[in-house]
């Protein structure tokens, strides 16, 4: 049986006064049902192109998508349309993806007129079903969005995605906007609707521990290419490309007793426009050398553990 | 913060009304608005007399019982032919603004909706629209078309296309941009829906301020086109043409270009000082 | 006394609008000791950055109300003070950074020189030392000082909040308010940023407050620390003893829904609900209708702070009696 959703080799280039952007370069993946894609990187690594690319938001530039083994890479409008039934996105921002003008029950009803297949009346116990679900009381049925904190907000877009039952959601940073304690609500709205109905989700975050939380495999993105891919407790614990090894160490943990060595890198992030072949991470990478310079292969280093970087094996001290 | 209470939906009128309410300057302007519409549309009860009925006797007589505002050159009653020129003013306006508003959105929502080679079109000519001055081309066409208040309306209303064209096309562009177009776009929202439902109602606040402002503007206009002979004629009394009458003999009976002096700024800053509390009212997201 | 360079007492701070009067702080009080770190936790809206400002009197009034309180700096009480010598003590004794570094730089003006003009303004020195001075600081924010004659555009944003950094130093303040001084940043930029505001810290002896709403950056870098919650502090003490005798009900949810890189567990524990509406406070513990172990008094009248272990404070009824 095919994947869910299979990626292969996407490209998404935009043109820029400067030259090409490469937002996405490259990236292939596979995600099976009811299973979750953690993509994880820092602002400008192309990880919300990516997500906006599958979604046939943004068009893609080269490169192949399968859905449930059809080929989605050029869709015909009419498939479009049964596409995005199929596929939802959640959005990072609760404020602005939420049309001021229209009420609670207005947007998430709006999926299902636009669907045109179930009466007025139908329409309006499944929103009132899908309220219920994501767990708004119904007496916000009227509110507007200005109305309601952004916990509730962002449970109106959870509720918008779910309307036409997709099997498979986009999840753009749904709660980095959000306070921790709603945050954490969120995340386990989105875990049980996982296991209620099924869903798929690709994760896109730079919160790395609520990636690991929430994801089977992660994604690490580096300007727009894939640096290292692994099951989420591998990737954690058994890290390979220099990359990942300085994300993990920079994150803040609540924990006074396990005092993590940062690895502090160097300077900030290269341009994506024009890139130069070889490793993009090179300029900041304690391991560099001039070998760094050849365009990288990812190798498989474990099952299931993928790696974008020519000198993994002398960085982590691995013989054959 | 979150209000717990709303539990009934408000219609949106009421709560820009609640938020109106507070700025006193604009509610006293929506009153003096709303007295000047009731007196045009009362004006035959209202005015004593006929805007022209005049009485040779009582040329320049100051204001008596009978004639509260005195009587002009004709013997004409100016309380009167002020109440008729209300009308007259204010249709002006309306109607000049109504016709600048509906072509101008329309151009604009085109301009803004398809962009690319439409967009860089329309915008070009729009400039060089612009580049003549306002009020050449509102004379040239007014004298063109000929002298009267029907053809000044018009050309008030040609000449001011480009304000909302250019209003609603910023408008829309800034809509577009907006994530939950994107969200409409991922739940197939027909284009036709998606500007009916998410992007009209998002653009249109400032559109409804403008347009609220330009009707004073245009009524002063007007009053600018009657008072070099292109407007009203006489004996319709519109505002403008009242001071133009006086113009000549301004030194001697001063009131009589001051009454529709009053009454043109009065009426303007009304309209004027409401579109600017509008523009608060109208944003949701001041809330309080 | 003598090792505590701020004490805020009761401080109420009001925010009055046109519908009504949001009770923004609500009587705090908060000791920050000679040359440590405090951090200043809470979740939006708990009033963090209205203490900060208020430290430094720069409040919008209206519609910000001080309704009462102390604020004493090495001895001498800031509410009392006159605007010109406020304007002494702002960016010289006391500095502030803030979430965006663009609110502190002027876009059209070098990077450079902006340093150079912080330190012209409280010091008497010639336009050439404090070039050189800005030339300094910027090497030791870790931007070369080739960069002087750049503009704030042409840095990053993890750049620009190390030259906000460099400003706000710049004069040698005794006490720094940091307001979310990494929250826009990645996590590895994060990550130098704060190595660098630590090593500052060590070298120049400056204390910092520093307000936050992660309970990691906490963890990382700060002595003692102040949890905010609806514009009270509801548990303070040091680190070490907050992280591992949690004892304020808040704190602990707040522990709870942290995802852990360590941990294994199924399901976060949220708080449940939200944070009380702070125009219609409620008349007891303001935690209350959120709390797990909420009791009957805790509705009716709100609970004194109590001291569980020395240096450790919680207004909780609960805390003293499980101890």
């Amino acid at each position: 049986m095919p994947a869910m959703l299979e990626v292969q080799n996407l490209k998404k280039y935009f043109k820029n006064p400067a030259g090409m952007l490469h937002a996405v370069d490259d990236v292939s993946f596979t995600l099976d049902y009811g299973q979750t894609l953690g993509v994880v990187g820092e602002s400008g690594c192309g990880k919300t192109t990516l997500g906006r690319t599958i979604l046939h938001l943004l068009d893609i530039t080269d490169g192949t998508m399968f859905f449930e083994g059809r080929d989605i890479t050029n869709p015909k409008k009419k498939e479009l349309v049964t596409l995005h039934e199929q596929m939802q996105l959640i959005f990072q921002d609760p404020y602005s993806s939420l049309n001021p003008r229209m009420s609670v029950s207005e947007t998430i009803m709006e999926p299902l007129i636009v669907q045109g297949i179930m009466k007025k009346a139908e329409i309006r116990a499944e929103a009132r079903r899908l309220m219920d679900t994501v767990g708004l009381a119904a007496r916000f049925e009227n509110s507007y969005p200005h109305e309601l904190d952004g916990g509730r907000r962002q449970r109106i877009g959870v509720a918008r995605a779910l309307a036409l039952k997709p099997k498979f959601i986009v999840c753009d940073e749904p709660v980095s906007a959000l306070d921790v304690s709603i945050q954490a609500q969120i995340i386990n709205l989105m875990l049980d609707l996982q296991d209620e109905l099924k869903l798929a989700y690709m994760f896109v975050t730079h919160d790395l521990s609520v990636v690991k939380y929430i994801s089977n495999d992660i994604m690490v993105m580096y300007l727009g290419q894939m640096a290292e891919k692994a099951p989420s407790d591998e990737l954690f614990d058994k890290p390979m490309h220099p990359y990942t090894k300085a994300l993990l160490s920079a994150i803040p943990e609540p924990d006074i007793d396990n005092k993590k060595k940062r690895i502090i890198m160097q300077g900030e992030l290269s341009s994506p426009v024009n890139p130069r072949p070889g490793c993009r991470f090179m300029p900041r990478c304690q391991y560099a050398t001039d070998a760094c310079n050849a365009t990288q292969v990812i190798e498989e280093c474990y099952p299931g553990h993928f790696v974008s970087c020519c000198r993994y094996k002398e960085v982590n001290n691995i013989t054959d | 913060m979150p209000d717990e209470s709303t539990a009934k939906k408000k219609p949106r009128i009421l709560e820009v009304w609640r938020r109106l309410k507070k700025n006193k300057v604009a509610v006293v302007s929506l009153f003096v608005i709303l007295f000047v519409i009731l007196v045009a549309v009362f004006a035959p009860i209202l005015a004593p007399y006929p805007y022209d009925q005049q009485n040779f006797s009582l040329s320049f007589a100051g204001s008596s019982r009978e004639h509260l505002l005195g009587t002009d050159r004709l013997g004409r009653d100016v309380l009167s032919r002020l109440i008729w020129g209300s009308r007259q003013s204010l249709q002006l306006g309306v109607i000049a603004t109504a016709i600048a508003a509906t072509i101008g959105i329309i151009i604009g929502a085109i301009a803004g909706f398809y962009g690319g080679w439409t967009d860089t079109l329309v915008m070009r000519a729009l400039d060089i629209y612009q580049s003549i001055p306002m009020f050449l081309l509102t004379v040239t066409l007014a004298a063109v078309m000929g002298p009267s208040l029907r053809n000044a309306i018009l050309a008030i209303g040609i000449s001011m296309i480009p304000g909302p064209a250019r209003l609603m096309r910023a408008s829309i562009l800034s809509v577009r941009e907006r994530e939950f177009i994107e969200a409409a776009k991922i739940i197939n929202t027909s284009s036709v829906r998606t500007i009916r439902k998410h992007i009209i109602p998002n653009a249109i606040s400032p559109l409804i301020v403008s347009i609220t402002m330009s009707i004073g503007s245009n009524i002063l206009a007007g009053a600018g086109l009657s008072f070099i002979g292109l407007g009203a004629q006489p004996p319709i009394p519109e505002w403008g043409a009242l001071i133009s009458d006086a113009r000549n003999i301004m030194r001697e009976h001063a009131t009589l270009a001051l009454y529709p002096g009053i009454c043109v700024m009065v009426t303007v800053l009304a309209f004027n000082l409401l579109g600017d509390g509008l523009r608060d009212a109208l944003d949701p997201r001041l809330k309080n | 006394m003598a090792d505590n360079i701020l004490e805020i007492s009761d401080l109420v701070v009001k925010y009055h609008t046109d519908d009504a009067i949001i009770n923004a702080v609500n009587g705090i009080n908060l000791v920050v000791k000679h040359g440590e770190t405090i951090g200043l936790v809470g979740e939006t809206g708990a009033g963090k950055t209205t203490i900060a400002r208020a430290i430094l009197r720069i409040l919008q009034t209206p519609p910000a109300k001080v309704h009462g309180g102390r604020i004493v700096y090495r001895g001498e009480d800031l509410m009392t003070k006159s605007e010109a010598e406020m304007r002494k003590i702002r960016g010289n004794k006391i500095a502030m950074i803030f979430q965006d570094p663009m609110t502190a730089l002027n876009p059209i003006e070098r990077v450079g020189y902006q340093i150079a003009e912080a330190i012209g303004q409280h010091n008497k020195v010639s336009r050439a030392e404090a070039e050189e001075r800005a030339c300094d600081m910027l090497e030791m924010v870790g931007i070369s000082a080739e960069r002087y004659k750049e503009y704030p555009h042409q840095f990053s944003g993890g750049m620009k909040q190390r030259v906000v950094i460099a400003m706000a130093l710049a004069c040698n303040p005794d006490l720094l308010l940091a307001d979310e001084p990494t929250t826009a940043l990645d996590v590895t930029i994060q990550a130098q940023v704060l190595e660098m505001m630590q090593s500052l810290k060590d070298k120049l002896g400056t204390s910092v407050v520093l307000i936050t709403h992660d309970l990691g950056v906490v963890a990382d870098c700060c002595d003692s620390v102040a949890v905010a919650y609806a514009g009270e502090i509801v548990e303070y003490g040091t680190v070490e003893h907050i992280f591992k005798h949690t004892a304020h009900p808040y704190t602990n949810g707040l522990f709870g829904s942290l995802p852990r890189l360590s941990s294994k567990e199924p399901r976060l524990k949220p708080i449940k609900g939200l944070m009380p509406d702070p125009t219609r406070l409620p008349a007891g513990c303001k935690f209350y209708d959120r709390c797990p172990n909420a009791a009957e008094r805790c509705a009716a009248q709100p609970p004194e702070v109590i001291e569980i272990a020395p240096g450790h404070l919680v207004k909780c009824y609960l805390a003293g009696g499980e101890e």
